[in-house]
């Protein structure tokens, strides 16, 4: 623990207001009792997501520029987006802006017309939600804080595929020992093993789930999903835990899905890390959103003495 | 042993699912044996889309492994086919712990968890087959539709 991001610029993003709002109110929940502090961006916009970077990638790094400026001008450092799509755009803005001319061209142009400060990379650094606690906090601080462990919890950790790829995008990761890792990432497991849960070694942890083309191609994405959900049960996993509102919605529905179109019922949870790390601060399920989710663990949350 | 090279992709899928539903004696006596093919499987796989991209599938090595070179020649020029990088390497990884220790107790589960992540290689590169912008918005942060919408937008 380094003390660093005690206080950052919070990004909640668009998912975190609909689909994702359970992860939006477990992030504010636990970083309150960690008494962190969270400033959400005044006037933020969508980072581009899917529909603008798939027509024009070069307004999508303008749209997420657009955001890292409003942080610059409150006077942070670093901006912390709890959505893995969030947070990948943000970080390829940086990079682009960083190495591409042309990015920087069309992002100071549009901002010079809309009249707000031009972002330059370097100048505000974006984290996840899994840095802000890691760092933060760190597993010692977690331990020391936690009322109500998660032992005898069994968790596969689900990181889905923007929080390490590409690559490129994430200078910070694959370094000195302790870093995040892109081929097996850790920070999840750390923090809720912090908490005292049982992670299952996952061996589908940054696996495809057809998330993009959950609507385009459902039938893809449902067996996608169905096999992460089979293969987590098989790992002897109670609980999925996610830390991106498009993946764990993918698995909600896809879940239901799976046994209204294929007829194969899993009985896996899937649960916010937020959620998970919530409950072991001694926050109450309803606190962190749990009633918000799409799929029912309010069994498992009573048996495990959680809730 | 299994030959790959005669069987579709539906014929790997169903082969992957009859591995995984053998019986657990049936799995540790032919753990060595079952490891191999599932690898053999995953090979198979991504011939398949080399193949359909009109490639001949290398029989180089990357770290001693055909499946690695092979995923390391699908990747080329499609960045979003690194969304299988993992998976390709945990299907190593199991193939190894069970052939470094095939009286393990655990082994029975280990080959079926190989067989879930061959499965899912099947499902990805399926899907991939189906809609070739699997894994482009996400994982290699391209865009699916420019050339669609023509000139940028601004």
């Amino acid at each position: 623990m380094s003390g660093k991001y005690k206080k950052v610029a919070y990004y909640p993003g668009c998912a975190l207001e609909g689909t994702g709002h359970a992860y939006n109110r477990s992030t504010k929940a636990v970083g309150k009792a960690l008494g962190l502090e969270l400033t959400e961006l005044k006037n933020w916009n969508c980072c581009g997501a899917m529909e603008v970077k798939n027509v024009d990638p070069k307004l999508q790094t303008y749209l997420s520029a657009r955001n890292l400026s409003i942080a610059q001008d409150m006077g942070f450092e670093t901006v912390m987006a709890p959505c893995n799509g969030c947070y990948h755009n943000l970080k390829k803005a940086e990079y682009d802006l960083e190495h591409d001319a042309a990015s920087r061209e069309v992002n100071a142009r549009i901002a010079g017309k809309t009249g707000h400060t031009t972002y330059e990379a370097g100048k505000v650094e974006t984290i996840h939600a899994l840095d802000w606690i890691k760092e933060a906090i760190g597993e010692d601080g977690l331990k020391a804080r936690v009322k109500n462990s998660l032992k005898g919890l069994k968790v596969a950790n689900y990181y889905g595929c923007m929080y390490t790829r590409p690559r490129h995008i994430f200078p910070e990761k694959d370094q000195a020992p302790g870093s995040e890792s892109t081929s097996k990432p850790h920070f999840m497991d750390d923090l809720l093993a912090a908490a005292g849960a049982e992670n299952v070694d996952y061996p589908l942890k940054t696996a495809c789930c057809g998330g993009a083309h959950t609507l385009s191609d459902s039938d893809t994405s449902t067996k996608l999903v169905l096999n992460l959900l089979t293969t987590a049960e098989a790992c002897g996993a109670d609980v999925i835990a996610t830390e991106c509102p498009t993946c764990h919605t993918g698995l909600e529905m896809h879940q239901v899905r799976a046994e209204k179109v294929f007829g194969r019922k899993t009985s896996v949870k899937i649960l916010y890390f937020t959620q998970l790390l919530g409950m072991a601060l001694g926050l109450s399920p309803r606190k962190v959103g749990v009633h918000e989710n799409m799929s029912d663990s309010s069994d498992l949350i009573r048996a495990k003495g959680l809730g | 042993m299994t030959d790959v090279r005669t069987m579709s992709l539906d014929d790997i899928a169903a082969r992957i699912d009859a591995v995984a539903a053998e019986a657990d004696d049936v799995l540790r006596a032919r753990a060595t044996e079952r490891a191999d093919e599932l690898l053999r499987l995953g090979e198979g796989i991504l011939e398949t889309w080399l193949a359909a991209r009109d490639e001949t599938p290398t029989d180089r090595e990357v770290e001693g492994f055909r499946l690695l070179a092979l995923h390391r020649q699908g990747a080329r020029g499609t960045p979003s086919f690194n969304a299988c990088r993992e998976t390709c390497r945990e299907l190593v990884y199991y193939h190894n712990l069970i052939r470094l220790d095939p009286t393990h107790p655990d082994t029975a589960r280990r080959l079926r968890l190989a067989a879930m992540v061959t499965r899912h290689l099947a499902l990805f590169i399926g899907g991939k087959l189906e809609v070739a912008g699997l894994g482009e918005f996400c994982c290699s942060a391209r865009p699916l539709r420019q050339r669609e919408a023509g000139a940028e937008a601004v």
